[in-house]
């Protein structure tokens, strides 16, 4: 129970961590934008931590008394920005990866270190 | 920077982030606590405004400005995409041929096509009253057109997908949260305020302004996610520069 207390907090660190670890290390874009992703994806798990409420049901009235305990509606919102905001960027990131494979034929970022027009 | 100097810097700075970050974990609230302030006001008003799903009232009403600046996010990344992605002179257009699919296949596809695709438009439609929305109605929409290609081809997708059409309804359902906006205004109130009638709890025409920008945003998400997804399929498919062909190669292998 104690245990149960900061652990979902520690499970979105550390999943942030495992996502910029994969980044540093990688040696393929794609797989970098896949990583981007991961450890975005540790701020759901922030999110909805913070805007638990035990006991609580999704807070949608359409089928539950108004008086039900919900969870945080608030961070639940904010969650879906996330999703949408990082679903655009992984888009568009991909978009520039595909340029860079016509530009340099590689996507390893370790040798994409030189300028070219 | 080298590659072992830059693995050593991230344990440097991630062992710093972990411990402090660890510190910080420790004297939060607990996971599961009952004190929610902002989660508590927020339902009052979203049964003030009437509106049975609390998260579309956060998101169209109540947070509706903040929405504004996601969907211009979302609106840019696709401009983005299409002009990174766009058609180069070096690119050959060349007919998609016609594959061979199972005829099973096939007839699965043209059933549940207009299943997904009438799913998509529930999901919009209900977005103030039961889970989903704009957002997640439009990203159904957008993969239930995909089927066609799933279960046919590439060309069968070209038929059912007016591509201009797409890229002006996704302009205009951007602009028309903008303009939504100005109804505020017109009645006196501030940018983006709920000023519909706000009809009766639980009903479809609940909710006042919150439908009308859910439908918009719920289009412009649809042909948003399809314009996009179609400037991918082209780089996929017949880019005949370095990248499509290499991708295509190992697409066929």
């Amino acid at each position: 129970m104690n245990l149960l207390g900061p652990l979902p907090y520690l499970v979105a660190g550390w999943l942030l961590l495992v996502g910029v670890y994969g980044l540093v290390t990688s040696r393929n874009l794609i797989h970098a934008v896949g990583c981007l992703a991961v450890a975005q994806s540790s701020t759901y798990v922030l999110l909805l931590t913070v805007g638990f409420r035990r006991g609580g049901t999704a807070p949608v009235y359409s089928d539950t008394s108004p008086r039900s305990v919900v969870v945080d509606p608030v961070v639940q919102a904010l969650a879906l920005t996330d999703v949408v905001v990082g679903a655009t960027v992984t888009a568009l990131l991909l978009a520039l990866v595909i340029q860079l494979h016509n530009r340099h034929s590689t996507i390893d970022p370790d040798r994409l270190n030189a300028l070219r027009g | 920077m080298s590659r072992t100097a830059r693995i050593r810097l991230f344990w440097g700075a991630a062992a710093v982030i972990a411990a402090l970050y660890t510190m910080a974990c420790l004297r939060l609230p607990h996971f599961g606590t009952a004190v929610h302030p902002y989660g508590d006001r927020a339902v009052a008003a979203t049964l003030r405004q009437r509106t049975a799903n609390t998260i579309s009232s956060i998101n169209f009403d109540q947070r509706a400005f903040d929405t504004l600046g996601e969907e211009s996010i979302l609106f840019g990344a696709v401009l983005g995409a299409t002009a990174l992605l766009r058609r180069t002179s070096h690119d050959h257009n060349t007919r998609p041929r016609p594959v061979r699919v199972l005829p099973s296949t096939r007839l699965f596809g043209a059933l549940l096509l207009p299943v997904a695709l009438l799913t998509g438009i529930y999901i919009v439609a209900h977005g103030q009253l039961s889970p989903g929305g704009g957002f997640q109605g439009g990203v159904v929409l957008a993969t239930a057109l995909h089927l066609a290609y799933v279960a046919a081809d590439y060309r069968a997708l070209q038929r059912i997908r007016p591509r201009e059409l797409l890229d002006q309804a996704d302009a205009v359902a951007a602009g028309a949260f903008t303009v939504l906006g100005l109804a505020g205004l017109v009645a006196g109130v501030a940018y983006l305020q709920n000023v519909l009638p706000l009809g009766t709890f639980n009903t479809l025409s609940s909710g006042g302004l919150v439908p009308v920008i859910n439908a918009a945003v719920g289009i412009e998400v649809a042909s948003g996610v399809i314009v996009v997804l179609a400037y991918f399929l082209d780089q996929t498919l017949f880019a005949t520069g370095p990248a499509g062909g290499a991708f295509r190669k190992k697409a066929e292998r």
